[in-house]
């Protein structure tokens, strides 16, 4: 388990190459960052520079070239080699995952749509069930438990995708283009959702974001360019 | 969490409609089994309805279905009299074609001995024939009813009896009458032809002829034995039940059966595409879902789970759709269609494996698709 102090994300010379020889294509090169509990934070880069690799990597669905890996104080990566075989529960356990259009299985109603990742990880139907609308009432949308997918608005099934994202508690939450799809009064709301999210459950929230209405809203921006981790800033100094 | 029946839930109209038409296929492949086992059944009804062990026809002949045969009838009395035989009938068979309430009626006409083996296995309604001349026994696909007249050749027939599901190879249904009135209706010639016959002197020629004598034999007596003791008198040849079963389905209809056999098996074939291609289809419509279960954790058995419940779903309701649908309109068909609870389950495991081997295609496309997929735009 981590302290307060330890970081919940830490990138040791993360690389991750694509083909060999003249076809090679370098989309991560020797990346390290670390992501404190509490911390919102986005990587920000022009098409191609190697954001959603990263967050591929960290997400555990991409296997990298080389580098280490620690995720909530685990070592699941050493050398470019995956030291835990079972991903899929490391996933369903300690990392929640936010979409740019939301994802939501479209044949489930918003509380279903929470509570199956519940199930997945051993959740009896009771239980995910309740858990699903408590976290739909701290999403503020749980007057919409029983709507399908289709009938949400934007801001409203994004926040049943946040709700479904915290479903195991994890510590790690990876969002790919969280606003992408919405205005600038909804992304300023779920931009506020995820920063109380960190603070109060002390989670990692890292945001792969083009939304330059959103950059004031993170503590640290990573921008990427070429693979390489070019800069690391502040928010207040992108403002 | 039920993911296969929450999706079909959602999506139920574009499911059931998915159903129906397959139902509608596999009614389609029910149907030709059924016209497939009902001219089996059909060919074989005829000669299994007199309930004997022997054929005696004209020697170095199939008959008397496969070929022609004519056989004196008083050889009925030296085949009962041969060791081993309990009884012994002579019988006729002819096609003719009569006028009924305004249409034509095609008949397959048995005449036959009313004490003796060959008449109907069974009288449904009615009586058998009790007078020895102008009294019928028709099968119920004549659309004949008691008490009906019918003409036949210079003859007029009431019919006091009905059966049911005796029909030849063709399909033309039967009519049972006695023997002297069968052979008057074949060898009887119109007034004028019998009088160009009379001048011609070839009159007198006897019309007691047969085209089959039929027996049975006692218990202990063994049908191959009898069979060479009739064929030692030369003239004669002598199928046994089981040959004439065999010349029946191997010969008579073989043509007919291989063709429907060949058609019902190239509908299967179509069938197990569509159902392929449907499950196949169902899964990469779904493609995105199954990235992002896979990418939020699902285990892959959720997924093949999903996917072979669907399949199978699919399957067993297209099935039972079509299975109803064939039973409850199988006795419109014009010709019998006989489906055996062997050829409904036949089916059934056939439609289950093509499932499976359908959710196989859909399962390796899910358990393929990198979980990656699920971001970006």
């Amino acid at each position: 388990m981590t302290t307060l102090a330890d970081p919940l994300v830490r990138l040791d010379r993360i690389s991750k190459h694509f083909g060999e020889g003249e076809t090679r294509v370098d989309a991560l090169r020797a990346v390290s960052l670390e992501v404190h509990p509490g911390e919102v934070v986005a990587l920000l880069g022009p098409s191609g520079s190697g954001k959603t690799t990263l967050l591929n990597v960290i997400g555990c669905i991409l296997d990298p070239s080389s580098g280490s890996m620690e995720l909530d104080g685990e070592l699941v990566l050493k050398d470019g080699a995956w030291l835990r075989r079972d991903l899929k529960r490391l996933r369903l356990d300690k990392i929640g995952f936010i979409f740019q259009f939301h994802n939501l299985i479209p044949f489930l109603d918003a509380t279903d749509n929470v509570a199956l990742v519940l199930q997945l990880a051993g959740a009896d139907a009771t239980t995910a069930h309740e858990r699903a609308i408590g976290l739909l009432k701290y999403l503020e949308v749980d007057h919409r438990r029983q709507a399908m997918p289709a009938k949400l608005s934007g801001g409203e099934a994004q926040r049943v995708a946040i709700a479904r994202a915290l479903a195991n508690k994890p510590r790690i939450i990876l969002a790919d283009e969280p606003t992408a799809a919405l205005d600038s009064k909804r992304a300023a709301i779920v931009m506020d959702l995820l920063r109380r999210v960190a603070v109060e459950q002390q989670a990692a929230i890292i945001a792969v974001t083009h939304d330059e209405k959103i950059f004031d809203r993170f503590d640290r921006i990573f921008s990427l360019r070429d693979g390489w981790l070019e800069s690391e800033t502040n928010s207040l100094q992108t403002a | 969490m039920n993911l296969a029946y929450r999706d079909i839930r959602h999506n139920l109209g574009r499911f059931l409609l998915t159903c129906v038409g397959l139902g509608l296929l596999l009614g389609v492949v029910l149907a030709m089994i059924g016209i497939y086992r009902g001219l089996v059944v059909d060919a074989l009804t005829i000669a299994r309805a007199p309930g004997v062990d022997l054929w005696v026809v004209e020697a170095n002949t199939r008959g008397p279905f496969a070929e022609a045969s004519r056989i004196p009838g008083d050889l009925r009395e030296a085949v009962a009299r041969i060791a081993g035989v309990a009884s012994a009938g002579s019988i006729t068979y002819q096609t003719v074609e009569s006028e009924h309430r305004g249409g034509k009626l095609r008949l397959y006409v048995i005449g036959y001995e009313p004490t003796r083996p060959g008449g109907p296995p069974e009288i449904t309604e009615g009586r058998g024939i009790a007078r020895s001349h102008y009294e019928l026994v028709a099968d119920r696909s004549t659309g004949l009813t008691l008490g009906d007249r019918i003409q036949l050749g210079r003859s007029t027939f009431s019919v006091v009896g009905l059966t049911r599901y005796q029909v030849n190879s063709g399909g033309d249904p039967a009519i049972y009458i006695t023997l002297p009135d069968a052979q008057k209706l074949q060898f009887d010639l119109a007034p004028p032809a019998a009088r160009v016959q009379l001048a011609r002197g070839t009159s007198g020629s006897s019309r007691d002829t047969v085209n089959t004598v039929v027996a049975r034999l006692q218990p202990n007596a063994s049908p191959d034995a009898v069979a060479e003791t009739v064929r030692r008198w030369k003239h004669l040849a002598a199928i046994t039940q089981q040959a004439q079963e065999l010349i029946l389905t191997r010969s008579l209809v073989d043509r007919a059966r291989r063709q429907i056999g060949l058609f019902t098996s190239l509908l299967l074939a179509v069938s197990a595409v569509i159902i392929a291609l449907i499950i196949y289809t169902m899964t990469m419509e779904k493609l995105r879902q199954i990235a992002t279960l896979k990418l939020i954790g699902a285990p892959d058995r959720t997924i093949v789970g999903m996917i072979v419940q669907q399949a199978l779903a699919l399957g067993f309701i297209g099935f039972g759709i079509g299975a109803m649908l064939i039973v409850s309109i199988k006795d419109y068909f014009p010709r019998r269609v006989v489906l055996e609870p062997d050829n409904v389950l036949a089916l059934g495991f056939v439609v289950f494996a093509v499932c499976l081997a359908a959710s196989g295609l859909g399962v390796r496309a899910a358990l393929r698709i990198d979980p990656a997929s699920a971001l970006g735009g």
